[in-house]
């Protein structure tokens, strides 16, 4: 041990040779960059070949395009918040209690991430079409869902439906369910019990699942193209439009819209790795909470 | 407030945590369940405080049956081995939840806490996170929060368990003069018997989800009922002989055993704390058993040493005042003779 190394770093065994790391870095590096960087830049260029004018004339001056970013901002939030509601209700259940059926629920939850959206959208418009299951209520009842609002929520809500549960659950069973008890055995009800108690724990995480999720709704498209009926300055959300736009030969039209989904991509990506690391803080903070305790 | 438990049964799947147990913790007493892992003891303070549902039997405080009743409404103040302090609300609003939760007046919250930090002598501290504490601040802290709502019977759960050596022995003479000095109905769990035995009035001896023996600490160790708390108590050399016509022999010792008269041999246990043997040079007249010095650890004030026998083939754990120890000037090697000064005999019951 004590004999003088000529390298300044010493080689470490656990570590591959040097021109097997290198081959993969630039491997990764370069698919990263031909997959995702060179088409990510691609769309701004395109977006702006007319010149910064253009590019706005293309997004404000077109009233079908301003109705699909208006139906975006409508369709994505009320999604969020209808998954908020079930995301925490779901990981509470998985995380907190031991029920029959707790591992079917588990896999359930992950169902719509393996099923092909547009399969979602058929579903939905076998159940809810006027032609479909529920279609002769729907219709008595004088109920627009495919083919309106009410679809696009719910083709969005059914394909982001696993975002928020799959953050909070991995969460929650790390925070353990202490501080809960702890709340129960002084007196807490079940709304001060998750206002006061579980909320405060888990807010960066349903914040982070929530962005998520709502990137996640602004982007969707194989579902609600099914659904939608591509009814422009209508049914049109901003995807749709991109893909209409496209089709007429307007690049310069696609491409500015499809440049204000690609910022709502990487403000996400910002706030979800700022999220991350705050989280991860928060958790570590709690373990060393733990694992300090010990020590006067 | 008493707590009376009455003929309690719970099981965990096949697992029979508690089986038929019963006990009464009359109001002001301060009192130890203890027992090793898996003995229950946990198990009867969750029932206790409504945080576990007992499958058959009945809880009572005082009079009222609280069987039935959430933890919630039950009023009691639970204290966590792992503290389980909320990690994002000052230590005031920690101590303050059970006031909070009740929606009692701000200016009496505030009162109370106050006067609960100075109580467990952490006053100053209202502003700490609990990250910023140590763990015997933290587990003061949580005791003043369970004290809050000024609850009908206070529980702990191994509550100095997580704790260093130092920080334990300083908290549990705290926690007892504290109890002294509010005299709550408090129960505690604890695998310590040095814990259970420097703290509690009474001591409830569990195994195997039954209690052994109920006693304040001198009983017990005066009286172990059986064999397994003279066993669990430790510190203690254990022989095999058997039992005939009012006498007990080991090997080559015979003691009275007026308790046992019959004319048939029954095998027997003797129990003999190491510091009930005394070791002596010369044989002389008394029983005894020869043996070998094998190891000895002269620390003061009590020197431990080791001796073997091999008539019996056993160890023997022999504790020795310095003095005597000096006098006897033992030699690792030498050959002694152990003679008891007391021992325990318990009758096998019959088992086939």
């Amino acid at each position: 041990m004590a004999e003088p190394t000529t390298r300044s770093v010493p080689p470490r065994a656990h570590e591959d040779p040097a021109w097997v790391r290198w081959t993969l870095v630039s491997l990764a590096i370069l698919v990263m960059t031909l997959l995702v960087l060179v088409p990510l830049l691609n769309v701004f260029v395109e977006a702006f070949a007319d010149g910064i004018g253009t590019y706005w004339k293309n997004l404000v001056h077109d009233a079908d395009t301003l109705h699909s970013v208006w139906l975006t901002l409508m369709v994505a939030p009320t999604a969020v918040v209808l998954n908020l509601v079930f995301g925490i209700a779901a990981a509470w259940a998985i995380a907190r209690f031991r029920f029959p059926g707790r591992a079917f629920l588990t896999a359930l939850i992950d169902l719509p991430f393996t099923v092909s959206p547009v399969v979602v959208g058929l579903f939905l418009l076998l159940l809810f079409g006027m032609q479909g299951f529920w279609g002769p209520w729907l219709r008595e009842h004088d109920i627009r869902i495919v083919f309106a609002f009410p679809g696009l929520v719910m083709a969005t809500c059914f394909v982001t439906f696993p975002v928020v549960a799959r953050e909070l659950i991995p969460l929650m069973e790390a925070l353990g369910a202490d501080e809960e008890i702890a709340a129960v055995s002084l007196g807490a009800r079940g709304w001060q019990l998750f206002r006061l108690v579980t909320l405060p724990n888990i807010k960066w995480g349903l914040l982070y699942g929530v962005i998520l999720c709502n990137a996640r709704a602004m982007g969707e498209f194989g579902a609600v193209y099914v659904v939608s009926g591509h009814i422009a300055g209508q049914t049109d959300t901003m995807p749709l439009r991109v893909e209409k736009l496209f089709q007429e030969y307007n690049m310069p039209g696609a491409f500015a819209v499809a440049s204000v989904l690609a910022m709502l991509a990487l403000v996400t990506l910002l706030v979800k790795t700022t999220l991350e690391w705050r989280t991860k803080r928060e958790l570590e903070e709690s373990k060393r909470l733990l694992t300090l305790g010990g020590e006067a | 407030m008493s707590i009376t438990i009455k003929n309690v049964t719970k099981s965990f799947g096949t697992f029979v945590a508690l089986n038929d147990v019963s006990l009464e913790v009359p109001a002001g007493e301060l009192l130890a369940l203890l027992g090793p892992s898996g003995s229950g003891k946990t198990t009867l303070l969750r029932i206790i405080s409504g945080l576990e549902v007992a499958d058959h039997g009945s809880v009572y405080y005082s009079d009222e049956d609280v069987t039935d009743a959430a933890v919630r409404d039950r009023n009691v103040g639970f204290v966590f081995q792992h503290y389980a302090l909320f990690r994002h609300m000052t230590v005031f609003d920690n101590v303050a939840f059970g006031l909070t939760v009740r929606k009692r007046p701000k200016a009496e919250i505030r009162a109370r806490v106050l006067e609960l930090l100075r109580l467990v002598q952490l006053d100053g501290y209202e502003r700490s996170m609990p990250s910023q504490l140590s763990g015997g601040q933290r587990q003061r802290i949580a005791l003043a929060r369970a004290l809050a709502a000024e609850p009908k019977v206070l529980l702990l759960d191994e509550p100095f368990g997580a704790l260093d050596a130092k920080v334990r022995t300083e908290l549990r003479q705290w926690l007892r003069r504290l109890h002294d000095e509010i005299h709550v109905t408090s129960v505690f769990v604890t695998h310590d018997q040095e814990e259970a035995f420097e703290v509690a009035d009474r001591v409830v001896i569990m195994n195997k989800g039954r209690i052994e023996q109920v006693g304040s600490p001198t009983e017990i160790f005066e009286r172990p009922a059986n064999p397994f708390v003279m066993d669990f108590l430790g510190n203690v050399n254990v022989f095999h002989g058997h039992v005939q016509d009012g006498r007990a022999s080991l090997g080559n010792i015979e003691v009275a055993y007026p308790e046992y008269t019959g004319q048939e041999s029954r095998a027997a246990t003797a129990f003999i704390r190491s510091h009930e043997l005394d070791i002596v040079k010369v044989k002389n007249g008394r029983p005894s058993l020869e043996a070998k010095v094998t190891h000895v650890n002269a620390t003061r004030p009590v020197v431990k040493v080791r001796v073997y026998s091999e008539a019996f083939g056993v160890m023997l754990n022999v504790d020795l005042s310095w003095d005597r120890f000096e006098e006897l000037a033992l030699a690792l090697g030498d050959t002694v003779y152990v003679t008891p000064r007391q021992m325990r005999v318990f009758v096998q019951d019959y088992v086939i």
